[in-house]
């Protein structure tokens, strides 16, 4: 056996780098140990979300308006309601909520008219808005919807920002609903000053009517093909959750049968009507008469009403009804 | 591209001081040019095969891409004579293949040189940092019987074509590249940097969550696709493609000189070309700088034949030669110890190739597959031709599954037996067809999904498959439920996603209300779905919509589907009546 060399330095020094390393891995593997958790995920704690703003009791809580064009609809119904300027403020970003949810060109409805979403954003600058984004969380692939439903295009013409949906930029939120617990939302449309929703009405073969609270599904990802199992509800939870500026119900062209979808311009009524309102219950209780159905017969209605998020007699609110009275082109 | 200068031996180091023609220098800079040019063209091509969508002011209801994105395929005379041999026919585009052909029997494979962005791909990566230098790298790249097998290759995958089983496409280089980049390296690249930019965002810090917004922005037109895609078994198509990229660096080239069969095919080509290289024997003197940057092992330097069928014209030869001893030029010399004109072949073996690819079409063929009752999964993208013709002519470029707006067409794997493999498949679990899209068949460049318009896809004027009949709409498939898991039919729950998701008009999903009594004794009333069969187009939203997610209650099979005569359930459908 050859003389062991080490002498008192090298022992030293190696017994300092060996115990080093030593303590370096234990400590990290106990301080990763203690960092090990039940999995749960970090959330969002907002419940309400309301973009409401406060108005004088001479302003209507609902203007109803009738031929004309699309665009001179919406004009007249944003002044009855008492102009645009009482909703927006200076410096506001506004969201505008459409609907595109379906790869479909406009004449067959199944997507909130451009010419309406045109004029709303021009309105939503006029009135000092900084910036106008719209979006929609489609149900068809977004890039064709946006496209064909005709509403980027004009969109983009008024200056609005169009935003297509991003996996990236949904958040989990606790809606702390009676159904929906934590969903995952589209973050640009919430994090906002004002939004105005711009639903269309439309046949729904299970919630019977499409109209404004049903668009709230246009915010959500995830697995929203489970929400059907409970429509009423689900619908109900999502409109408590947010509450809009202000609601522009699009009925100018009126999908009454096939819906959500349609496809057939034979399903299509040009009804020429517009409501703009303040109380999304009522516009949505508006709505559905004109595809004949009852506000009693949605319960998604009744529950809203019974949560206190708006009411489903319109005919005794302060609704101002106007008939423009013109043939406009169709 | 740079060309390995490096590391040559004492004494090729002294002579490169000196340096070659200058007209030879001028040329390779040409090349180069042109090399980026054509890679940068095909890379902006590629990141085009996506319609991301044109949200300006003008509106339009037609939705097709901007550029011709299938260039480089339709430009690719592999593609042209392997289609024309299976086919019969050229398919639109494909005749630009004949730029190609015509130039390459005029002056020999300057697309290998000059224009393949496989082929400069393959030179930047055996150019830069190459594992062998000097003596060794000198070695590895003069001639060796092994570079033959590329046109063996040939011969098996042409007469396979001749018997209409399409195989050219698994080593074409266009397609190989297409289909590579499409379904596994762009798509990794993707998940890369995804994760790195939402990594930033994820960090709450204003700077960095604007670059991670920049990073979307700037990336967000070019190799960020909208949504990030997956397809089946990528990463087999990736490892394949990144070995032959890593094999650059022990071999210069390798693939073109030994695998690539369009190589082989304009090789053969050559043989007639009025342009090549004059050498001058006598002033040679061994310094080999020639053969040390040689991309073809084509045996530039003297006192050897060049060989014409191996040369990429990438001029670095003529360009380094100290001596000048070496010149391109039209109708050189064609004396036996200049250049040696055909392929280095044996007639044994090319008579061999040929019957091994005979031999092959039998043997793939009797598998169950594509004879009796193909896999009932296959479904492919609308406008595809019947399965055999489509054999004929899918060269899996991947240019389908690039475009599919929703992830659906995947690569198949053995779904068509094994001359099926990485043909293109939807899987609806994946994305689904849309119902107004056809660009599946804009892209496609040789015909296997037919060019058809909307109004063909929907049914409102006749299209390939019922011209004889009035205008139905193209069927993939049919959709059927699985009662047994169905939530109205089997849990007695509210559901109908699938109806709402129905695109025809009227709906192929329609309900009948039912009272059903649930197990607590309440009653209730649930809507029940029916597929109308010959209504539903095999869409698949159906399926790709389902809540039961893992194995959906609703699924579409391919029976039904326009393109076949035989697949049907319905006797109007059938062709045989």
């Amino acid at each position: 056996m050859s003389e062991n060399k080490t002498d008192r330095r090298q022992f030293l020094e190696r017994s300092a780098r060996a115990g080093l390393a030593a303590v370096a891995a234990t400590s990290a593997g106990i301080w990763l140990w203690s960092r090990s958790e039940h999995p749960h995920k970090t959330l969002s704690s907002a419940q309400v979300r309301s973009y409401a703003v406060k108005l004088p009791e001479s302003v209507p809580e609902m203007a109803i308006l009738t031929n004309g064009s699309p665009e001179q609809l919406v004009t007249e119904a944003v002044k009855a309601m008492g102009g645009m300027s009482r909703f927006i403020s200076r410096g506001d970003v506004v969201v505008l909520k459409p609907n595109i949810g379906w790869d479909r060109v406009p004449q067959q409805a199944a997507n909130t008219n451009p010419e309406v979403v045109r004029r709303v954003v021009e309105l939503c600058f006029d009135a000092g808005a900084k910036k106008v984004i719209v979006t929609d969380v489609s149900c068809n692939d977004p890039r064709r919807c946006f496209q064909r439903s005709g509403i980027a295009a004009a969109a983009a013409s008024a200056g609005a920002t169009v935003l297509l949906p991003e996996e990236r930029k949904f958040r989990d939120y606790r809606l702390n609903g009676e159904l929906l617990s934590v969903w995952p939302i589209y973050t640009p449309i919430v994090e906002t000053d004002k939004i105005i929703n711009l639903p269309i009405v439309k046949h729904h073969n299970l919630s019977r009517v499409t109209m404004g609270m049903k668009n709230w599904y246009g915010i959500l990802g995830g697995r929203r093909n489970q929400l059907h199992q409970n429509i009423d509800m689900s619908v109900a939870d999502l409109a408590t959750f947010i509450r809009p500026t202000l609601t522009i119900l699009d009925a100018y062209r009126v999908l009454v049968s096939n819906g959500p979808q349609g496809g057939n311009l034979d399903d299509v009524r040009t009804m020429k009507t517009i409501a703009a309102g303040t109380d999304p219950v009522a516009v949505d209780a508006f709505g559905a008469t004109l595809l004949g159905v009852s506000a009693e017969q949605l319960p998604y209605l009744t529950i809203a009403r019974e949560r206190g998020l708006g009411r489903t007699d319109f005919e005794q609110m302060r609704v101002e009804r106007i008939d423009l009275g013109q043939d406009a082109p169709v | 591209m740079t060309d390995a200068t490096s590391g040559a031996t004492a004494r090729t180091v002294k002579k490169s001081a000196v340096q070659g023609s200058s007209r030879g220098r001028r040329i390779r800079w040409f090349r180069r040019i042109s090399q980026t040019f054509f890679l940068l063209l095909f890379f902006f091509l590629f990141f085009q095969t996506e319609f991301r969508g044109a949200f300006d002011t003008t509106y339009s209801e037609i939705i097709r891409l901007q550029y011709p994105v299938s260039l480089f395929l339709e430009m690719d005379p592999l593609v042209a004579v392997s289609t024309a041999l299976s086919t019969h026919a050229i398919y639109e585009n494909v005749v630009l293949a004949l730029i190609i052909i015509v130039g390459v029997i005029l002056i020999g494979r300057f697309f290998c040189g000059w224009i393949c962005p496989l082929g400069t791909l393959n030179h930047f990566f055996s150019s830069f940092k190459p594992e062998r230098k000097g003596m060794k790298r000198i070695a590895a790249n003069r001639y060796q019987k092994w570079m033959s097998i590329k046109y063996y290759l040939l011969f098996a995958l042409i007469a396979l074509s001749i018997f209409t089983s399409l195989q050219a496409g698994l080593l074409d280089p266009i397609p190989f590249l297409v289909r590579s980049l499409a379904t596994s390296v762009v798509p990794a690249i993707n998940v890369g940097i995804r994760e790195s930019l939402d990594f930033l965002h994820s960090s709450n810090i204003g700077v960095l969550q604007s670059l991670a917004d920049a990073g979307y922005l700037v990336l967000g037109s070019s190799i960020l696709s909208y949504k990030p895609q997956y397809y089946h078994l990528a990463f087999v198509i990736g490892i394949v493609f990144l070995a032959v990229l890593v094999l650059n660096r022990f071999i210069t080239r390798f693939w073109c000189r030994g695998i690539c069969p369009l190589g082989a095919l304009m090789g053969l080509l050559s043989r007639f070309a009025i342009f090549g290289m004059r050498k001058d024997h006598s002033r040679c003197d061994d310094c080999n700088l020639c053969t040390l940057h040689c991309q073809g092992a084509c045996d530039p330097q003297g006192k050897v034949p060049w060989r014409q069928a191996e040369c990429h014209l990438c001029f670095n030869c003529e360009g380094v030669c100290p001596q000048e001893a070496i010149r391109f030029e039209f109708f050189p010399d064609q004396d036996r110890k200049t250049v040696k004109i055909a392929p280095d072949l044996k007639r044994r073996r090319v008579i061999e190739s040929f019957a091994a690819g005979v031999v092959a079409l039998p043997l793939f063929r009797s598998s169950l597959g594509l004879a009796k009752n193909y896999d009932d999964r296959l479904i492919r993208p609308p406008g595809s031709l019947e399965e055999e013709e489509f054999l004929a002519r899918c060269i899996r470029c991947g240019q389908c599954m690039k475009v599919c707006p929703t992830n659906a067409i995947q690569p198949a794997m053995f779904e068509s037996g094994i001359e099926g493999v990485w043909t293109p498949m939807l899987v609806m679990r994946v994305g689904y067809c849309e119902y107004n899209c056809v660009l599946c068949g804009q892209v496609c460049p040789t015909g296997a999904i037919w060019k058809i318009s909307e109004e063909e896809k929907l049914g409102k004027v006749p299209g390939q498959a019922n011209s004889r009949s009035k205008a139905k709409p193209v069927k993939i498939g049919t959709a059927f439920y699985d009662r047994g898991r169905c939530l109205p039919w089997a849990m007695d729950i509210p559901c109908i996603v699938c109806e709402e998701f129905c695109p025809t008009s009227p709906k192929a999903i329609w309900v009948i209300d039912e009272d059903v009594t649930r197990s607590d004794g309440t009653v209730v009333r649930v809507q029940r779905p029916r597929v109308d069969v010959d209504r539903c187009v095999g869409c698949g939203v159906c399926e790709n919509v389902c809540p039961v997610a893992d194995r959906p209650a609703i699924y579409v099979t391919n029976i039904g589907e326009t393109r076949s005569r035989t697949n049907q359930i319905r006797l109007e459908s059938g062709a045989y009546n």
